[in-house]
């Protein structure tokens, strides 16, 4: 098992520098890729099945023992979103691959578009077993950096404009990481997590708070929690399709996994839990009120991206198993459907030739199966009965009435509030996109602003055929997230020993040192 | 542990300038800023990391220079000079785009506040006398202003380009009776009010 652990990092990395001596046979690239992240995949199963039997694992790369030497670990959440995140990846790949085949490669230069995908993954992954804060920076840098190239590929004008603003909020976020690293390892001499909860512990308590909350806010801004959330939708929706599906699905997930491990190890005992439950209930409401105010589906979904973060945020903040695992299962239910909805949206761009839902409409009519397809993920993510979004805020609330404070129960309201705002601004959009009439659309008068001529793919194409292995792509993806519902009770309970052994630092500590700290 | 003060004084003038050159339009600034701010994270890393002078793994007994934060400040140059390699790349793409190097306001956010601003406009801010009032209102008044101009430059585009496509039908109309009646070579009346129109 071991040897097996650092091969989630080195198949992708070494995926990428091979295809990038590839660049003239695109297709030897795709199999390259395709091929990492499935193998990547088959190990991240091998790790779940031996980790939830056997316990956790770290290893000490290069020989070098755990304070010293870089760790890596790989405990039931980590194997768990290892799993998930590498299917996305793999799902979202084969997805524009059937665009690129299509399209010629005008929206995804495939001479650079698979190894940076591929090394996006690699820090992706990297970042779920790091072991330590300084690996941790490192793999958000390459996940970063990679992300960078791939929101300005193509370089339009808008592009750019969008990118300069998500590679500036990006960078800031990494300086403040950086300087908390700096103060965490002058205060207690070393960057291993597991040490770090012993050692931080001993630090004076207003230390320790400068520390905690400048940690939260480095990784505020990556998992978009609500007053550092601006950027996202400013500059997600103009990406090509799967770039921004995956960056949904993946990058902001990988940032609330981060706030994750430091509530729970970093800096357990829950000091700021209030806090945190406060900032969720802010990352809900404004979310989704921004989203009911949007008329394009791409920024539409970015807002409830947004807001969906904030469900995540409130298992973390309740700081119970009960809560843990409740945001473990909803943490995998939002990856997949948020990465679903945008395919699909990807799917009507092609072939309505827009994603203003003033402008669209009859869809129903001329591809019914895109309909389906973006209606699944529309309901579960709106959390209606039996899908997964609906037992993800079920056992969230269940876990907010078992801590039964005041604000556990706002929480709970507020949380049932936004999946109906969540339903609503994702029903009309469907409705009008694919129910409407197609002779409804000229003359009508919406209520929504309207788009401007620099506003995001706006114009209306001619619409193209729709290759099959998008559609296949991302049915695929929609049966994964029906998976989620029907193997909802298997799941949930290795979500529930996931959530437990993260609920305080003992069992991740015993990991890394399993003969004590010192 | 005793720390520099020239390095810490430093540390917070490249701190101060930087974060303030990372807040203009400006993108090139934004660079510089950048590279000021890491480079003032580098700079806290080794005021942290205790008494400077001193090498590492090799020294008196209980006087080494810890080896792990140099470590840290390598790695971490190496990822500032990667970044700002790729940022002078977007900027140079940017200058050949357009000409300018300066990040526009985001239209559609202009757009919802135009929305609110047509609504309420019967409320006046002109009471509103706090500096930051009057300096806000200005702001938005502004960007809406931008947007309207764009808005108009794009309608005007558009005329013209209509205009060309015209033009160009027109021409290739022209060419097409010339070429069937080329051979006959009288002046066609037909094809005069064609030139008509591609002269207009």
């Amino acid at each position: 098992m071991n040897i097996l652990t650092p091969l989630v990092v080195l198949l992708p990395l070494f995926g990428a520098a091979v295809a990038l001596t590839q660049a003239k046979h695109p297709r030897v690239q795709m199999l390259i890729a395709v091929s990492a992240l499935s193998a990547v995949m088959v190990v991240g199963i091998v790790l779940l099945v031996a980790v939830d039997a056997n316990g956790a694992i770290a290893v000490e790369l290069g020989g070098w023992q755990a304070p010293f030497g870089i760790v890596l670990v790989v405990d039931r959440l980590a194997a768990l979103l290892l799993v998930v995140s590498a299917a996305v990846l793999l799902a979202v790949l084969v997805f524009s691959v059937g665009q690129g085949l299509a399209d010629g490669d005008r929206e995804t230069p495939v001479s650079i578009y698979y190894p940076t995908y591929l090394i996006l993954a690699t820090g992706v992954f990297n970042a779920f077993v790091a072991g330590d804060l300084f690996n941790l920076y490192v793999s958000f840098e390459i996940l970063l950096v990679a992300s960078f190239v791939l929101i300005t590929v193509g370089g339009t004008e808008l592009r750019i404009r969008a990118g300069v603003v998500y590679i500036v909020v990006s960078i800031v976020s990494s300086v403040i990481f950086l300087a908390t690293i700096a103060m965490i390892y002058g205060a207690t001499g070393t960057v291993n997590i597991a040490q770090l909860s012993v050692r931080l512990g001993e630090l004076p308590p207003d230390i320790q708070l400068i520390l905690h909350v400048m940690l939260l806010v480095a990784f505020g801004i990556k998992a978009a929690v609500f007053p550092l959330s601006f950027w996202l939708p400013d500059s997600y929706p103009t990406a090509p399709a799967p770039v921004t599906a995956v960056f949904a699905g993946l990058l902001t997930k990988v940032g609330v996994y981060a706030i994750m491990r430091t509530e729970m190890i970093i800096f357990p005992g829950g000091k700021l839990n209030t806090v945190l439950l406060i900032v969720a209930a802010l990352t809900m409401i404004v979310g989704i009120l921004g989203a009911v105010a949007q008329s394009d589906l791409k920024r539409l979904l970015s807002f409830t991206l947004v807001s969906h973060i904030g469900y995540m945020l409130f298992g973390i903040g309740l700081g119970t198993a009960a809560g843990l695992a409740a945001a473990t299962y909803y943490i995998v239910h939002h990856i997949t459907v948020q990465t679903t909805l945008f395919l699909a949206t990807g799917l009507v761009e092609r072939q309505g030739g827009t994603t203003g839902i003033n402008r669209l409409g009859g869809m129903l009519k001329s591809s019914p199966l895109i309909g389906v397809l973006f209606f699944i993920p529309m309901l579960s993510l709106a959390g209606i009965p039996p899908f997964s979004g609906f037992l993800g805020k079920l056992a969230l609330f269940e876990a907010g009435a078992q801590v039964g404070s005041v604000l556990a129960w706002v929480l709970i309201g507020v949380g049932a509030l936004v999946a109906l705002l969540t339903l609503y601004a994702l029903a009309r959009a469907w409705s009008m996109t694919f129910w409407r009439q197609t002779e409804e659309i000229a003359g009508y008068e919406s209520p929504l602003p309207a788009h401007q001529t620099m506003g995001v793919s706006t114009e209306v194409k001619k619409a193209r055929s729709t290759p099959r292995i998008m559609m296949g792509a991302t049915a695929a993806m929609v049966m994964l997230t029906v998976a989620l519902t029907v193997f909802a009770a298997p799941l949930f309970e290795l979500s529930a020993r996931a959530g437990a052994n993260i609920t305080g630092p003992g069992y991740y500590i015993s990991t890394v040192f399993p003969g004590g700290t010192e | 542990m005793s720390a520099s003060l020239t390095l810490v004084a430093a540390m917070a003038v490249m701190y101060a300038v930087g974060v303030f050159m990372l807040l203009e339009r400006s993108m090139t600034r934004v660079l510089l800023g950048f590279l000021l701010v890491s480079n003032a994270t580098n700079l806290l890393i080794l005021i942290v990391s205790g008494r400077a002078g001193v090498a590492p793994f090799f020294g008196q007994e209980g006087l080494q220079a810890d080896p792990l934060p140099q470590a840290f400040v390598l790695t971490s140059i190496v990822i500032t000079f990667g970044i700002s390699a790729f940022l002078m790349a977007l900027i140079y793409r940017s200058w050949r785009l357009a000409s300018v190097d300066v990040v526009y306001d985001d239209s559609e956010d202009i757009e919802v506040g135009r929305r609110r601003s047509s609504m309420t406009a019967e409320r006046e801010v002109i009471g509103d006398e706090t500096e930051f009032g009057i300096r806000a209102a200005a702001a938005v008044s502004d960007a809406l202003d931008l947007a309207e101009l764009e808005r108009l430059e794009d309608q005007a585009s558009i005329a013209e380009q209509l205009k060309t496509e015209e033009l160009t039908i027109a021409r290739s109309l022209a060419d097409h009776a010339a070429a069937e009646h080329g051979a006959a070579e009288q002046k066609d009346p037909e094809q005069d009010d064609i030139e008509q129109v591609a002269d207009r």
